[in-house]
């Protein structure tokens, strides 16, 4: 198998036919800066000390490798894991990001810091970290999505964070990234873009990688102490896909298989889903070439899916290629799917999984009960789930919910 | 000769600064927005802008972004914009810059939008989020064709920058007057005159300064300091402020002419 880790990007930012640098003029020297940050505190032992320190005692890591015992009984197929990042300070790993560019917007010496969010999950992980760092914070906000996601605007508010409502476009996560990129190209002297995911114009593809590929890191060593072997497969959400990224990248040149598991809504063959590289085609949005919701004239789709988080009408470049490559199998799960899933878990191992886990868990169910017991299943437990009670518990009583039949069909 | 460089050439000879008018195609709608554009042609404006509208507009102030979510509305595609560019090609020798982003045009094909955009008669492109490092593709799509590709400079950008923009730029070099988005008002004049000053010891080609441009006036205090300006907002905003009223082909032309009056009376 040809080599993966270290590969890409490359110098110029591409990932293979994919990623790069496609913004306005005004914000390429703020990239060229962060680029250039990043690159030097990557090779800084003493930054990535820090790094590491501030994940041990602030955001709670290493996370557990947690056996999933009675789900996997129930499943009846091969033995389930569960790599726990819903155990971290602010319940998902989002926070391994945001310490990291947080630690880089200091070492920049900048004083503020914006982001874009869609459910509100980065915006409280940055709202919090700039309360760490004391840093002035503007989180750019969907004015739809406020008012769907009401709590987190709380959260952020109470850790000091502004929260701007976007009415521009669509007044979902895509035009709240527009409307940072906007604000950015105002003030990038003084301003840190604290973006979320591995999507965005290089140096981000990469970096978010970077600060994310300690929870694959960590799996991978904990799951070769447990069972003195490497796991037979590995499954994550993929929204912009960072979790993906930081479980995958570590295990790219292994003998392991991987699936992403997109968020499919009403199904992939509807119009409400928010599945890029199962349902979309390859374009240029946010700065990097990577593949779309779009329609024929290349104008971008509304995504759409019952978990906020991965409603996002892109994906990170570094998946396309993986994509392209059938390094990884991406495939579609709908929101009744990973609503089962989420119900299984809760039921079985007293865990509550955010939804955009979920549809990592509903992916990991169908494989596991194809598979022998001898085989070992590693799913990324992004996040916790009491921010999604409300929004569950009015799905299942919109389609009249039963109990779980995960496994029995 | 390229179009735009010919312009450009003949104002300097007649020692007059360009006007450079952007409209995004399709605004309000596209059977209004050919009137207006075709009014705006002969109105006084030296090279045309034609915007190509988008969903996800992140260098446009609101303005513009309202513009380009009416012609898409109103069913505008690149498609039928490089039909209107065919269309003004037959009745002016205007020269016609297609203004967008990147992922419309690389959806088209860049094989099939530059030989679609020479037929039509186009001569220059302008992709706001496509820096030159990122331009191999559709300059090597245009090699056949004389289209140029225009890109900007802003004041965030450094000077070794400038160098390498300047060098990889056709027609004229596009001086960003302020950071941040388009839309009117907030130029500082005497950072602009600085800035222009510095971008034309590196580069022998002509400079126009864009953004925040609002009317005669600004045109006025601008035009000595480059070799024209651009204004988008401003115009867009003819229609935006009334997009129902029946006369708005001259109301552009009125807009038109008072920027050219201001821009002329140095």
């Amino acid at each position: 198998m040809t080599k993966l880790i270290g590969q890409y990007p490359d110098a110029t930012g591409h990932f293979g036919p994919y990623g790069g640098r496609f913004v306005g003029e005004t914000l390429m020297s703020a990239l060229l800066d962060v680029e250039a940050a990043w690159t030097s505190a990557k090779n800084d032992p003493a930054f990535m000390a820090d790094f590491r320190a501030m994940l041990r005692d602030y955001a709670g890591r290493p996370t557990p490798l947690d056996c999933a015992e009675r789900l996997s009984a129930h499943v009846g197929g091969a033995r389930l894991w569960l790599k726990r990042e819903d155990c971290t300070h602010t319940g998902a790993h989002k926070i391994n990001n945001v310490v990291g560019q947080g630690l880089l917007a200091r070492r920049m010496g900048k004083k503020r810091v914006i982001a874009e969010t869609g459910a509100g999950q980065h915006g409280v992980a940055t709202a919090t970290i700039a309360a760490r760092f004391g840093f002035d914070c503007k989180v750019f906000m969907g004015a739809e999505d406020i008012r769907r996601q009401a709590p987190n605007v709380r959260r952020m508010e109470l850790l000091g964070a502004q929260v701007v409502p976007v009415t521009s476009g669509t007044s979902t996560l895509k035009d709240a990234m527009n409307e940072a990129l906007r604000y950015w190209s105002s003030a990038s002297d003084d301003t840190f873009y604290v973006i979320g995911t591995v999507s965005g114009p290089h140096p981000y593809p990469e970096m978010v990688r970077d600060f994310q590929r300690v929870l694959g890191d960590e799996a991978r060593a904990q799951f070769l102490e447990k069972c003195g072997q490497l796991p037979d497969l590995l499954v994550a959400c993929v929204g912009g896909g960072s979790n993906a990224m930081g479980l995958f990248y570590p295990f790219l040149d292994d003998p392991c298989e991987m699936i992403g598991a997109e968020a499919a809504g009403d199904g992939l063959d509807t119009p409400r889903h928010a599945a890029s590289l199962c349902g979309g085609s390859p374009g240029e949005l946010h700065g990097a070439l990577t593949y779309l919701l779009q329609n024929d004239e290349g104008q971008i789709h509304e995504a759409w899916s019952i978990s906020a988080g991965l409603d996002y009408p892109g994906v990170g470049p570094e998946h396309a290629l993986l994509h392209d490559l059938k390094r990884v199998r991406y495939e579609g799960v709908t929101d009744q799917e990973a609503v089962a899933a989420f119900q299984a878990l809760c039921q079985f191992e007293g865990i509550i999984p955010a939804l955009e886990s979920s549809h990592a868990l509903a992916a990991a169910l169908r494989e596991a009960k194809k598979r022998p017991a001898t085989q070992n299943v590693l799913v990324n437990l992004s996040g916790r789930g009491d921010k999604d009670l409300d929004h569950v518990t009015r799905y299942l009583k919109e389609v009249g919910g039963q109990r779980s039949e995960v496994g029995k069909e | 000769m390229n179009r735009i460089t010919a312009a450009f050439q003949r104002l300097a000879k007649e020692n007059r600064k360009a006007l450079v008018g952007y409209l995004t195609a399709g605004d309000p709608n596209p059977e209004t927005s050919f009137e207006i554009l075709r009014a705006a042609c002969g109105a006084g404006i030296d090279v045309l802008e034609l915007g190509v509208p988008f969903s996800d507009p992140t260098a446009d102030g609101p303005v513009i972004q309202e513009a380009s979510q009416r012609a898409l509305k109103a069913g505008m595609t690149l498609t039928k914009t490089l039909d209107f560019a065919a269309r003004l090609r037959r009745e002016s020798d205007i020269p016609i810059m297609l203004f967008g982003y990147y992922n419309p045009l690389f959806k088209y094909g860049l094989d099939r939008l530059a030989k679609a955009a020479y037929a039509a008669g186009v001569d220059g492109l302008l992709v706001v989020d496509l820096p030159p490092e990122e331009a191999g593709p559709l300059r090597a799509a245009l090699k056949d064709t004389d289209i140029q590709i225009v890109f900007l400079v802003a004041p965030t950008t450094r000077p070794d920058r400038v160098q390498k923009i300047a060098r990889e730029t056709g027609g004229f070099l596009y001086l960003v007057t302020k950071a941040g988005t388009t839309g009117e008002g907030g130029l500082d004049y005497e950072a602009i005159r600085k800035h222009a000053a510095e971008v034309k010891a590196v580069s022998p080609l002509p400079v126009c300064l864009g953004f925040g441009i609002r009317n005669g006036a600004d045109a006025h205090q601008l035009a000595p300091m480059a070799d024209g300006i651009i204004v988008g907002s401003t115009l867009c905003n003819v229609i935006g402020s009334a997009p129902d009223a029946p006369d708005l082909p001259a109301r552009m032309v009125a807009k038109i002419r008072d920027l050219r009056d201001g821009l002329d009376a140095n």
